[in-house]
């Protein structure tokens, strides 16, 4: 299901458009973007492009399609734009200070000195002025960054939709160990199945049937929390169809490394097909399912509600319902529990 | 009500062999251990002139032996871990179920952070900072050997988990509402609170004690910007504990009362608030780190100032420095939960502030440089760690000014990125820091070098190894590999976990390394015995005394009059072709060595032991002879002894003999 990303990216090489505002620090505009046209920019960017390609570390985790860095949304391209500037800004002293390192090494090794010995040198004003001024104006850049960056890019700022198009809502209810999505206004729900329009904005709501995790689809961009009786809310898109892998980011207990979803971004004609074709169709989610489905355990296969009782979520989130319950009785629970064979 | 409480043979974890397995071979090394040394009729010895004793010096030296085992532990479930993972590809399980594998991670966490990195650090500033101070030991010399106990008892009730019951299956941070009595109904996370509410209390007093013993007890002559650079990162580092470790037994007390009494500070239900546990573990969490890496930064400077033969560049600027990471550290904890969601503004201050914390580093590393600038530098072992951490420490300062940046640590937050992150300043900054004091004040308290050779290929090894392993880690986090799972199905993330799998097996060699060269420099020690006191040509009044120093440290207090106080009097020294004069050598008081560390750790044991298992009417003897034991220490009618005069003069005109002329004139010759 996952080569399914690799083969759209490598179809379509024209990258999604970043149009989110990072005019404040337009110097480090992102290489999706559409910049490079005035002449001063160009050189800007095209430094970024070199700097991010010579580090062997990111050029290997750009190879592989999958990583964080291989964007399929605004908010997962704005945030690589943003680790992106970030490092380069950094290298810009990091890898001079190593260089440095062993080049005074070297040149004033014992056994062959090359410069000058001063035993007494132990302060220059000159030197202690630039020695505060580097690391003094790298973060005062770097902060410009960051509050620009926080703001720009804060999970709960609403995305920009084109006309006509309405984000779509749903709701996130992580329980032990498996995700519920609720499609209120639809009323139909899945389990680890995330079905969404490509190009429309989601606004996500989350919250916990019992313990903390994080709701991440790393292509997608912005992890947040899930946590019992909070509601928090990210919103997120993805720009063309594929299959994107989302997992827990937080460890939630003993079935947390099977905690994982699917993310499929359908056109959205088939999205509509989807939700007709759910609707009505199998189990309805009630007080009753919902109690079942917030027993600890896996799910092996994804599956969805045809119904939804509604308000569901808000019970969940209010705890209106009572939270998910933890390892039942077993074999010496008070001493060491463990999940019986699923 | 039964008699046991919780405890009974389900407690043993017969169907696994692994713990089993584990914890029959520990126990039986410690019995055999046990046995030996009362074979060899070596008992007596080690309770006088080791347990009991109050010698700041003896008992930096325990906290670091306790250390080592600590961190051999911690490296076990390291390689548990990461094997566990290389094996549990592509649907497979590997070896470890998750309900044990979640306790090996956790425990190897809350091992090499309370237990492995705490008492390496403070048995380094225990050991170091009363002889840079020249003063004969800390200001509360007793409750320096209760707190190193309280320390072990943490330490004991840790690996008491692997055979009895169960450890933490939370992480090294149990989170709320996992770690409440509905999602862990086990004894693991009562192991955790009682090993570090003991613990805390031993961490907490040597805070006091140091923090006491550097603002009250300096030599004369000695104000506080003539202190060494690693006294003062010390001082930073006290102040941090004593600031931040009441929020840790608060924290954890807290935690402790819901599970304990059905209260509700962090339940899901009855308004509990699981958030603010996070925040608050985090208040004392993120200080803790510099902690551990401020006394690493003061190791650091006192190696390249010595080792490149010239005071440290900037000391001014360094003291600056250093008390400011001390206390903006203070103001940065809310960056390990930017995924909260806690909004624009304050996710952005709290980013701005932590990537301020990096222009006090930024500082530090530049003096570092220029300190060799100009200098004459022999590479000994304690420099190449200092190189090592230079090079690698930049690299893990810049990943985490990186997750410092709230966008980016929304992509990267509790992946393997971040994992790599803390380990490569862990690791670069607080293990290399201590493996450079450990190689550098080695002959200062056995009187015999530590074997270079082998020196050299352990931190090879390591470095080697520290690469081979974190690299990988850093690109499948990019690559979105979460941290803490127990099987990973993903192709792209392989060949990196396999990688990273092997690099562990290279850091074992770098450990065989430094455990061979201590066998190979103990069988050596005649040939690397160092008889003047001052192997390195150091600079600061510790090597003004003899090795191993005398109980009293020095045979007379100095005069300090400049910032290296030892190099100026070296120097005049030189100058004059002959030591000072003879002083007038008078009788010493100190302290006497007192088993009351001991005794209380041994019935805080018994209390945290009775309190994870609920047994009460042996928790109510524990507190009993605790307070018996407290009430005999207070009403004790000797604590001092007198040294006489002629002793003193004989430990001094030993040392004055080996520094002869001929001394004076090869320390002269260097540059």
């Amino acid at each position: 299901m996952q080569s399914a990303g690799v083969q759209l990216r490598s179809l379509q090489s024209a990258r999604p458009a970043t149009r989110l505002t990072f005019e404040g620090i337009g110097l480090f505009r992102s290489s999706d973007s559409n910049g490079g046209r005035t002449g001063m920019k160009r050189v800007s960017i095209k430094a970024i492009r070199r700097g991010v390609a010579f580090p062997p570390l990111f050029a290997l985790a750009a190879c592989s399609h999958q990583g964080v860095l291989d964007t399929a949304g605004p908010i997962a391209a704005g945030e690589r734009t943003i680790l992106l500037n970030s490092l380069v800004i950094m290298l810009a002293i990091v890898i001079p200070t190593i260089v440095a390192t062993l080049g005074f090494a070297f040149w004033y090794r014992a056994d062959r000195p090359r410069g000058r010995y001063l035993p007494e040198w132990a302060y220059s004003g000159r030197v202690e002025m630039v020695v505060w001024s580097i690391p003094i104006l790298v973060i005062l850049f770097l902060a410009g960054v960051i509050w620009v960056g926080s703001h720009d890019l804060d999970p709960a700022k609403p995305l920009p939709a084109a006309k006509n198009v309405r984000p779509l809502e749903v709701q996130v209810v992580s329980l032990d160990w498996k995700w519920l999505f609720i499609y209120p206004e639809q009323g139909v729900a899945s389990v680890n199945q995330l079905v969404i329009p490509a190009g429309v904005p989601v606004h996500f709501s989350l919250t916990s049937a019992s313990v903390m995790n994080a709701f991440f689809i790393h292509r997608l961009g912005s992890m947040i929390y899930t946590m019992n009786g909070m509601v928090t809310q990210v919103n997120l898109q993805a720009d063309k169809p594929g299959t994107y892998w989302g997992q827990s980011a937080q460890f939630s207990g003993d079935g947390f490394s099977d905690m994982n979803f699917q993310t499929l971004a359908v056109a959205p004609a088939e999205f509509a097909g989807w939700i007709a074709k759910t609707k009505g169709q199998g189990a309805a989610l009630d007080s009753a399912a919902y109690a079942g489905l917030a027993q600890q355990g896996t799910v092996k296969r994804p599956y969805s509600y045809g119904a939804v009782q509604p308000g569901l979520f808000g019970q969940i989130a209010m705890q209106k319902v009572a939270p998910g319950p933890g390892p039942q009785a077993g074999r010496a629970a008070h001493v060491s529990p463990r999940i019986s064979a699923q | 009500m039964r008699l046991l409480g919780k405890l009974d043979w389900s407690a043993i974890p017969l169907d696994q062999p692994i713990p089993l397995i584990a914890s029959a071979t520990a126990g039986g090394l410690v019995v055999a251990v046990v046995i030996y040394a009362w074979a060899k009729g070596w008992w007596p010895y080690l309770w006088n002139e080791w347990i009991t004793s109050v010698d700041h010096k003896r008992i930096g030296v325990m906290y670091i032996i306790l250390a080592a085992l600590m961190l051999l532990r911690g490296f076990a479930d390291a390689v548990m871990m990461r094997s566990q993972q290389a094996l549990a590809l592509h649907g497979a399980q590997g070896y470890l179920p998750p309900e044990h594998y979640d306790q090996v991670f956790s425990a190897h966490g809350t091992i090499m952070i309370f237990f492995g990195g705490m008492p390496l650090i403070i048995g380094l500033m225990n050991f170091a900072v009363p002889l840079q101070l020249g003063v004969r030991d800390v200001a509360f010399p007793t409750w320096n050997n209760v707190g190193f106990w309280l320390t072990a008892t943490g330490a004991l009730l840790v690996n008491l988990s692997l055979g009895i019951g169960e450890f933490a299956r939370t992480g090294w941070l149990p989170y709320p509402p996992l770690s409440e009595l509905a999602y862990s109904p086990g004894v693991g996370v009562d192991y955790y609170i009682w090993a570090l509410q003991i613990s805390g209390v031993g961490t907490l007093s040597t805070g006091i004690n140091l923090v006491t013993t550097i603002l009250k007890m300096r030599a004369p002559g000695m104000s506080y910007l003539r202190m060494p650079v690693f006294c003062w990162t010390s001082l930073a580092a006290n102040l941090l504990i004593v600031a931040v470790f009441p929020i840790l037994t608060a924290t954890l007390a807290m935690l402790g009362l819901d599970r304990y009494l059905g209260f509700h500070f962090f339940t899901n239900d009855a308004g509990g608030n699981p958030m603010m546990f996070v925040n608050l573990i985090w208040a004392w969490g993120h200080p803790e780190v510099y902690i551990l890496v401020l006394p690493c930064f003061g190791i650091f400077s006192e190696v390249f100032s010595t080792f490149s033969g010239k005071p440290l560049f900037g000391y001014r600027s360094m003291v600056m420095a250093t008390m400011f990471i001390c206390v903006v550290s203070l103001f940065v904890w809310l960056h390990h939960f930017f995924t909260m969601g806690a909004g624009g503004d304050v996710n952005a201050a709290f980013g701005i502030a932590t990537s301020i914390i990096a222009v006090g580093t930024g500082v530090k590393i530049y003096n570092w440089l220029f300190t060799m600038y100009g200098g004459r530098i022999r590479f000994e072992p304690p420099v190449l760690w200092a190189l090592g951490f230079m090079v690698t420490f930049v690299i893990g300062g810049m990943t985490g000014v990186l997750l410092a940046v709230p966008p980016a640590d929304f992509v990267l937050h509790n992946s393997l990125f971040l994992v790599a992150h803390f380990h490569n300043v862990i690791i670069g900054g607080v293990v290399f820091g201590a493996f450079a004091g450990y190689e550098y004040w080695f002959p200062k308290a056995f009187g015999f070098r530590l074997h270079k050779g082998w020196g050299v290929a352990a931190f090879w090894l390591t470095l080697a190894g520290f690469v081979a392993t974190f690299t990988p880690l850093y690109i499948v986090g990019m690559e979105g590999m979460t941290r803490r799972l127990q099987h990973v199905d993903n192709p792209l993330w392989d060949p990196w976990i396999i990688l990273a799998g092997l690099g562990t097996i290279v850091i074992g060699a770098g450990v065989a390394a430094q455990l061979i060269q201590l066998v190979v420099s103990i069988r050596m020690r005649d040939q690397l015995r160092d008889v003047t006191g001052d192997p390195w040509n150091g600079r600061t009044l510790e090597w003004v005394t003899p090795s191993p120093p005398p109980t009293f440290n020095f045979p007379v207090l100095h005069d300090v009059h400049g910032e290296e106080a030892y190099w100026g009097m070296k120097q005049a020294a030189i100058a004059q072709e002959r030591l000072y004069d003879e002083p007038d050598y008078k009788p010493i008081e100190m302290p006497r060595n007192s088993p009351t560390g001991f005794v209380t750790a041994f019935f805080a044991a018994i209390i945290g032991f009775a309190l994870i298992w609920h047994i009460w009417w042996l928790v109510a003897l524990g507190l009993v002879g605790a307070y018996a034991t407290f009430v005999v220490f207070a009403w004790r009618d000797e604590d001092e002894y007198e040294i006489p005069a002629e002793e003193v003069a004989r430990v001094d005109r030993a040392r004055r003999a080996a520094r002869g002329p001929e001394w004076l004139a090869s320390m002269g010759a260097q540059p």
